[in-house]
């Protein structure tokens, strides 16, 4: 598949955009500037790129609570994601959602999730809703490997199966669930062959690898669209941060991982590897990238700077927004 | 008496059930290696292995359900999920087989099922992790639901819901775990159904569970330096509720309120309130209160959530405004 420079561009300025972003937000929850229970994809940028680069503007996401890095890469605007994660008025919910629930439905994003597992019979609904009406719209849907022992993974994928709907589940699969390893608590290795059960294709591949996420990815795309129905697609890849931001505060001692592996997985970062296959390539220069990390940069300090300045929401907004209209 | 927190009241619990029952054991998410979300099974694993504390699946529904079996066949099952917001995903195998099992089946099989739960705000969680659902398992029958207050509370009641044979759903507030109080010394059980008085007074009527106490204590000394006497009662369990402690407070008072985190509609105050009214009302000179969540999803910025939730000064503006 010949993905052309400027979607290689395009990926490499997500990757970037959620590898920034994410760093910043550890870093203000670290500092205490925005409440701690932020859970950030630092490590696994590559799968969301991926996906949503295989993705047209009017095809759908749903998120799990790891979901900064998904939003990004359907197209969210830092500022406001960032805004929404002060809690400010000027957020993408208002302040009331925060980092578990960032929205823009204008950008097909059905929405982060605080539930494991709630956004997979969603996923699935969207796609329903994409045949009913006859939009030639994809559903993608991201979650854990932990949310693939939850009932809606399985209930989910038979549906989808048995009405051949357009939706294409990724499980971003980074060895843990919170602090249990995927393997004390998981039937198979790999959570591709689940896909089995349910008569749909599953595959595995490296979610490191945004170019192989993009290619995969884009060919579930087409079944989708083509009315096959969905696929199951395993991305392996690695939190390199906590669950939550500071939980060594709650971990003390005890850890879940080793140091040897956590650097393991940082030399097979979705970045580096994609600058150094840019390089190989020739097709794009280091300078290229160094201008787009510039850029991210620069969006990134307007984003925080524009949280900072925006306004809090006033109390009596407490009420508003429980029903439409 | 001994100082210690909610939290390692919880722990005493366990590990003199785990003890003294060789059918207790624990399952849960994270409750094994890490000792629990909010570390209440902490060091539980090293004492008594994997057999009795089972790290599980994330799979809320089948945990319930797992419980629900295993106390059929023998065992003295105690679920912990994570928060009662993932509850939601096990209520199927809560109300529509723990609750009613021992019935449906003619009185003929048991469910000796304890389900802890963290719940309740005030963390910034947002919407979908900050809910209080006490109503929610108040209002199945087949259910008992314990929500204590104090550490000495959380120990004596999670010890006696473990020794009975029908499901709990033992309901604790994130924000009490780290909160310290008296605790006796050795064995005790909180029997289930009794509510304390933790506070007498003549003019009104505080009636409050979980986090809510401390406010409406805090409510009550304010009231004091404004001459308005308040009694506040912790009910405790809210299933079996002790109407009759509340129902002798409300004759001397006259007054009642309900504070609690539950949303205000359809909350466990509308249940009490209904029963002050069915069996006191010749004594009543005001109609009775409730102070308790807007009703309106939790709101995650600190302003809106802190102007969703009861507190204090909500108690003592309504109380102000009865007496
Ligand atoms: C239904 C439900 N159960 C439990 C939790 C608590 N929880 C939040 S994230 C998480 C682990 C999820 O693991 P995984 O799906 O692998 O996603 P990851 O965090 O690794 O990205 C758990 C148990 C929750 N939010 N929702
Ligand atoms: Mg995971």
């Amino acid at each position: 598949m010949d993905l052309g420079k400027d979607k290689m561009l395009e990926m490499y300025r997500m990757m970037t955009r959620i590898r920034l972003f994410e760093t910043q937000v550890r870093d203000l929850a670290t500092a205490s500037e925005i409440p701690g229970f932020v859970h950030v994809s630092i490590g696994e940028e590559a799968s969301a790129t991926g996906v949503c680069a295989a993705l047209r503007p009017a095809d759908r996401i749903t998120s799990t609570h790891r979901g900064h890095g998904h939003l990004i890469a359907k197209g969210g605007r830092l500022d406001r994601m960032m805004a929404e994660i002060f809690g400010k008025r000027t957020g993408y919910c208002k302040g009331k959602g925060g980092s578990m629930h960032i929205v823009d439905f204008s950008l097909g994003i059905l929405g982060a999730n605080g539930i494991v597992g709630g956004g997979i019979p969603i996923a699935t609904g969207s796609a329903l809703a994409a045949v009913v009406t006859q939009r030639d719209e994809v559903t993608a849907c991201f979650f854990g490997d932990g949310a693939s022992n939850e009932g809606t993974f399985h209930e989910s994928l038979n549906l989808a199966a048995v009405w051949k709907l357009p939706v294409i589940y990724v499980c971003e699969n980074n060895g843990f669930g919170e602090f249990t390893p995927m393997q004390t608590v998981t039937s198979v290795t790999d959570i591709a062959v689940r896909a089995q059960a349910y008569g749909i294709p599953g595959i595995v591949i490296d979610g490191n690898d945004v170019l192989e996420v993009y290619r995969c990815a884009s060919e579930a795309i087409a079944r989708a669209r083509a009315g096959e129905g969905p696929t199951l697609i395993e991305c392996k890849t690695y939190r390199w941060e906590g669950h939550v931001v500071g939980e060594q505060a709650f971990l003390g001692k005890a850890s879940y991982r080793s140091e040897e592996e956590v650097a393991e997985w940082k030399a097979r970062c979705p970045l580096i590897r994609f600058e150094k296959f840019a390089a190989e390539s020739g097709m794009i220069s280091a300078a290229e990238l160094k201008k787009i990390r510039a850029e991210t940069e620069v969006e990134l300090e307007a984003a925080v700077k524009f949280a900072r300045e925006s306004p809090l929401p006033d109390p009596a907004e407490v009420t508003d927004d429980v029903f439409s209209g | 008496m001994a100082q210690i927190t909610y939290r390692e009241a919880l722990n005493q619990a366990l590990r003199e059930e785990l003890d003294r029952d060789e059918r207790v054991f624990i399952m849960g998410e994270e409750v094994g290696y890490f000792g629990g979300a909010f570390k209440v099974t902490d060091g539980l694993l090293a004492v008594y292995g994997e057999k009795r504390v089972r790290d599980t699946p994330i799979a809320e529904l089948t945990i319930a359900g797992a419980g629900v079996g295993a106390a059929m066949g023998g065992l003295k099952p105690i679920v912990e999920l994570m928060t009662i917001n993932f509850g939601l995903l096990a209520m199927d195998q809560i109300v529509n087989h723990a609750a009613k099992i021992h019935y449906m089946f003619g009185g003929r099989a048991k469910v000796p099922l304890v389900i802890r739960a963290p719940q309740g705000a005030g963390h910034q969680l947002g919407a979908q992790h900050s809910q209080s659902l006490e109503a929610y398992f108040l209002h199945c029958p087949g259910l008992l639901v314990a929500i204590p207050a104090t550490p000495a509370d959380a120990k004596g009641l999670l010890k006696s819901c473990i020794r009975q044979d029908n499901p709990v759903i033992f309901l604790e507030h994130e924000s009490l775990y780290g909160v310290k109080g008296d605790v006796p010394e050795g064995e005790y059980l909180t029997p289930l159904g009794q509510a304390s008085v933790l506070r007498e007074g003549k003019d009104i009527t505080i009636v409050s569970y979980s986090k809510c106490v401390y406010d409406a204590v805090a409510a009550a000394e304010a009231l004091e330096n404004e001459g308005v006497d308040a009694e506040v009662i912790d009910l405790r369990t809210l299933n079996p509720l002790d109407t009759a402690t509340v129902v002798e407070s409300v004759r001397k008072t006259g007054k009642a309120m309900v504070v609690y985190e539950g949303w205000r509609t359809g909350g466990a105050g509308a249940e009490i309130a209904a029963q002050i009214y069915e069996a006191a009302f010749d004594h009543l000179d005001a109609p009775v209160e409730r102070v308790a969540t807007l009703d309106t999803p939790i709101p995650y910025n600190a302003r809106l959530e802190k102007a969703a939730l009861p507190g204090a000064a909500d108690i003592v503006k309504v109380a102000e405004r009865m007496v």
